[in-house]
């Protein structure tokens, strides 16, 4: 009785999410429209010089390109917390720490090692024993 | 899951079992969603290769000098309506229009070969420029980003032809509507990474 029901509960929820892989045309043009905007703005700002500082440049698009991920993880992939009853969410959100830990740790920890490296060359002050006054 | 279930009420001996066939009713689906999960993982480390790698030029070209704006934005472009367009298919795939549905899957494969073309342009023409993937550390990673997603989306090209040869011979059955959902989703999976490419490797790295 148990396990009827059990069983009866998986194969409904198994029904479900063949369905919810499926997109609408409405989502499909909505994503298109949406990517197409997120796309066209970084293009932009950097083919244009449109911002000044470098960094500020860099960080917009990077953040763009993260909404854009996400744009394409809901309209085009249809991920949400239903398909496979919520292990397809479940292995993405395991999947984004991990890479953000393997990413972020990466350059972090070789940006340091870089930064603590005894110069391969003498830096300029050093090989100019006079060096010219500054203006 | 939950067609499992384990007895622990009043401290009896546990009792396990699974009265039908233990794979889940989906399985190929999320099975290739792991998949897709693990090529992250690929196109993460060679991310980070090419974040530590990025800038260290060798005395050669640098990412502004040897990266071509106008010809990515048209290869953007393209991935871009290629993923749209195989959503369509997919949806003319739920109407069981098989015609339509192998229209769309077409031009979504030209546009794609469209972009691998582009792509392969790109790199004969960066190597004739003397910025092959041997020049510098920065080409060494950027070659081996960009040329292991081109050559995913070139397995996908080859991998939709005979998708689509075997839904106009045997039609749309359970096993080719399964073979073109996980299709699917590497297609637009591919698309999702080329937004890392785009962003991270070519704009961020002429700005930086």
């Amino acid at each position: 009785m148990n396990h009827a029901s059990a069983s009866g509960g998986s194969a409904a929820h198994g029904d479900g999410s063949m369905h919810a892989h499926q997109g609408t045309l409405r989502s499909y043009l909505t994503g298109f429209v949406l990517a197409a905007i997120l796309t066209v703005i970084p293009f932009w700002l950097v083919m244009d010089h449109v911002i000044a500082s470098r960094n500020l440049a860099i960080f917009v698009v990077l953040a763009l390109a993260v909404v854009q991920i996400f744009v394409h993880i809901i309209y085009f992939l249809h991920l949400d917390f239903r398909s496979e009853d919520g292990w397809n969410m479940m292995s993405f959100i395991f999947t984004a720490v991990l890479v953000v830990i393997v990413l972020g740790a990466s350059i972090w920890v070789m940006f340091e090692e870089n930064a603590n490296m005894m110069p391969m060359s003498p830096p300029p002050s050093v090989q100019q024993p006079h060096p010219p006054p500054n203006p | 899951m939950s067609t499992t279930a384990v007895d622990t009420v009043h401290n009896a001996p546990a009792t396990f079992y699974c009265a039908e066939e233990p794979a889940a009713h989906n399985g190929s689906l999320l099975g290739f969603w792991l998949y897709l999960m693990s090529d992250c993982f690929v196109f993460a480390s060679l991310f980070a290769c090419n974040a530590v790698l990025g800038t260290s030029y060798a005395g050669g070209p640098t990412a502004a000098q040897a990266l071509d704006l106008p010809g990515l934005a048209v290869n953007t472009a393209l991935l871009l309506v290629s993923s749209v367009t195989f959503g369509f298919a997919m949806l003319e795939m739920a109407r069981e229009q098989k015609g339509a549905m192998l229209g769309w899957l077409a031009v979504s494969g030209l546009l794609a070969a469209a972009f691998v073309g582009l792509e392969i342009h790109e790199f004969l023409g960066m190597i004739a420029d003397g910025a092959g993937p041997g020049r510098s550390a920065f080409l060494s990673s950027f070659f081996t980003l960009v040329g292991t997603h081109g050559l995913h989306v070139t397995v996908g090209i080859l991998w939709l032809i005979v998708l689509m040869v075997q839904s106009a011979k045997y039609g749309l059955n359970e096993a080719n509507v399964r073979r073109l959902r996980c299709l699917s989703m590497f297609w637009h999976f591919l698309d999702l990474i080329w937004v890392g490419v785009f962003s991270y490797v070519y704009l961020a790295g002429v700005l930086r």
